[in-house]
């Protein structure tokens, strides 16, 4: 299988900034695979989305050294209207990424491909599986700016599914969503991936990254510090080096392995699922 | 109390019905999680807590008066309330001057409002970035200045909407050494959040709507073993307490190391030694 995205020693410095906010970035990415970047604030993780959708350089400037390339296009040499056909990239803030133009949930997901002149008919199907995918179907008739946080930050990722980019870059897009919701949209990116979409997703919820991605990357003053399975980046000693506490699963079986209550050799969990069946030797008799 | 509601009721302009009948008493002290579904209501509780917006029925209670016929920049001394979204709250150019804005609006004397001030963005990590401009800060970093700028404003409630969304680890910890400190004044504090563990760590009592109505208030280990509740509201207990659940022990274990205790005692407890 051939990288769907390729980082070739990238470093961005944004125009204001004085010291790079991505520094010597290597890495390839497979498609149809689930990423997850998680780190610090301010460790570079909206940098490398931004950097991913060609927002960076084209519309920060700032000096940039290395390549990015996306779907085998080199985002700088390639219009930004090019790069969105390919990656669609969820905003941070879902206010920001909103049209302003539109006064229904319904035609602000419709946007992008009203735009792009898609047939009519075609458009009200897309339209609605987008909202089924993000589960915001019954918002279909609201205005998108009397809506509350969780419910907007919907909106943005169905406007984004909309368009069914190869490529999914998102910006902690579960922030302000409920657990139920946030689990329904790593469900849903899951379910992408198994289609052929590549996934890339900045987010500080560990327990679904967990559950969910192929590969976790850790950033930290804007370099690549730790990149593996789940299993082994989440349970590193190397995350509280760099301040950022794991599951409470993975707390856990570090305890029980000081206490000898964790099989020495085997890896501490970092899933539910993982924790149950490492503490399941203890009886169940009388607890 | 310091606050209460009294069978509010709230109905947006378009008609959207926000809230329906709640009524709610907070002391002094409290540390209250507001949890629900996206859309359940929350953010329209809070706005009532100072006035942003008032019930179509019902009446809110503020320090033993009634809040409703008194102006928001009254109520603002009593309740202070975090907007979920950092950039709807910040409207100053420096950090030193967005969150002395409060107490200097409040009537504090210049002396105690830098006191305030300073105190507070030490206790976000922000001291030593007073000249800067909110907007030259990362987003996470004008969350804690926002936060900062309601600690400052010295009131008996706060009411924070949202205020661990978007912060790492660290940052959620400067926030739970804030709240133990508030709880050591005295100040009440209702905070909305869908981190189920920092809510199990940090708040004794939880507060839950749905569509509007008040289903549950009581501890949050009671929240946690409501299944059918918190399956209609979309939550989740906290990681230990569901690791618990799982390997059949009790609810009421939000930390590890009691976690691992009441395992090790059920072994004993077994006559398998």
């Amino acid at each position: 299988m051939s990288p769907h995205i390729a980082l070739d020693n990238l470093t961005y410095t944004y125009p204001a900034g004085d010291r790079p906010a991505l520094e010597g970035i290597a890495l390839t990415i497979e498609e149809g695979t689930f990423t997850a970047i998680i780190g610090r604030n301010n460790a570079g993780k909206t940098s490398l989305c931004y950097a991913l959708a060609g927002i960076i350089p084209h519309l920060y400037g700032g000096d940039m050294a290395g390549r990015v390339l996306v779907d085998g296009l080199d985002t700088r040499e390639s219009d930004v209207a090019d790069l969105a056909l390919r990656v669609g990239l969820v905003m941070q803030n879902p206010a920001s990424q909103f049209s302003g133009a539109r006064f229904t949930v319904f035609e602000e997901v419709a946007f992008g491909l009203e735009n792009r002149g898609v047939p009519r008919d075609l458009m009200a199907e897309r339209v609605e599986r987008a909202l089924c995918l993000a589960g915001i179907e019954d918002l279909a008739r609201r205005s998108p700016a009397h809506l509350s946080g969780g419910q907007q930050q919907k909106v943005a990722l169905a406007s984004v599914l909309v368009s069914d980019p190869d490529i999914l870059v998102l910006d902690e897009p579960t922030t302000f969503l409920d657990p139920s919701g946030a689990v329904r949209v790593f469900e849903t990116l899951d379910g992408l991936c198994r289609e052929g979409h590549t996934v890339v997703l900045a987010e500080h919820r560990l327990e679904w990254i967990a559950r969910f991605a192929d590969r976790v990357l850790v950033l930290d003053g804007g370099r690549i510090v730790l990149d593996g399975p789940p299993i082994e980046v989440l349970s590193s000693p190397e995350l509280a080096r760099i301040g950022l506490s794991g599951n409470r699963y993975t707390e856990v079986a570090r305890l029980a392995r000081e206490l000898q209550m964790w099989t020495p050799d085997d890896p501490l969990a970092v899933t539910l699922e993982q924790a149950v069946a490492g503490l399941e030797p203890w009886p169940k008799e009388k607890r | 109390m310091i606050a209460e509601l009294r069978g509010v009721t709230f109905a947006y302009p378009g008609g959207i019905q926000a809230l329906r009948d709640v009524s709610l008493s907070i002391g002094a002290g409290e540390r209250i999680a507001l949890v629900g579904h996206n859309g359940s209501g929350k953010s329209t509780l809070a706005r009532h807590l100072n006035g942003l917006l008032r019930p179509s029925s019902g009446e809110v209670w503020l320090d033993g008066e009634p809040a409703t016929d008194q102006p928001v920049a009254v109520l603002a001394g009593k309740a202070a309330l975090l907007f979920q979204n950092p950039d709807d709250q910040i409207c100053k150019g420096r950090v030193a001057d967005e969150v002395a804005f409060g107490p200097r609006n409040l009537g504090f004397s210049p002396a105690r409002t830098a006191e305030l001030a300073s105190e507070a963005l030490a206790l976000f990590g922000l001291d030593g970035r007073e000249d800067d401009n909110p907007y030259d800060l990362g987003l996470s970093e004008r969350k804690r200045l926002a936060l900062a700028s309601v600690v400052a404003m010295d009131t008996p409630l706060l009411v924070l909407d949202e205020p661990t969304a978007g912060l790492d680890s660290f940052e959620a910890g400067l926030l739970s050494s804030a709240l133990d400190r508030l709880s050591g004044q005295g100040r009440a504090v209702v905070l909305i959040s869908h981190d189920m563990d920092f809510v199990a760590e940090n708040c004794d009592r939880a507060v839950c709507l749905e569509s509007g109505r008040l289903r549950f208030d009581g501890p949050v280990a009671e929240l946690f073993v409501r299944e059918e509740l918190l399956l209609t509201c979309g939550l989740l207990p906290c990681q230990v307490a569901r690791l618990s659940a799982r390997l059949s022990l009790g609810p009421g274990r939000f930390t590890p190391g009691s976690f691992l205790a009441s395992l090790r005692a059920g072994r004993a407890g077994s006559g398998r030694q």
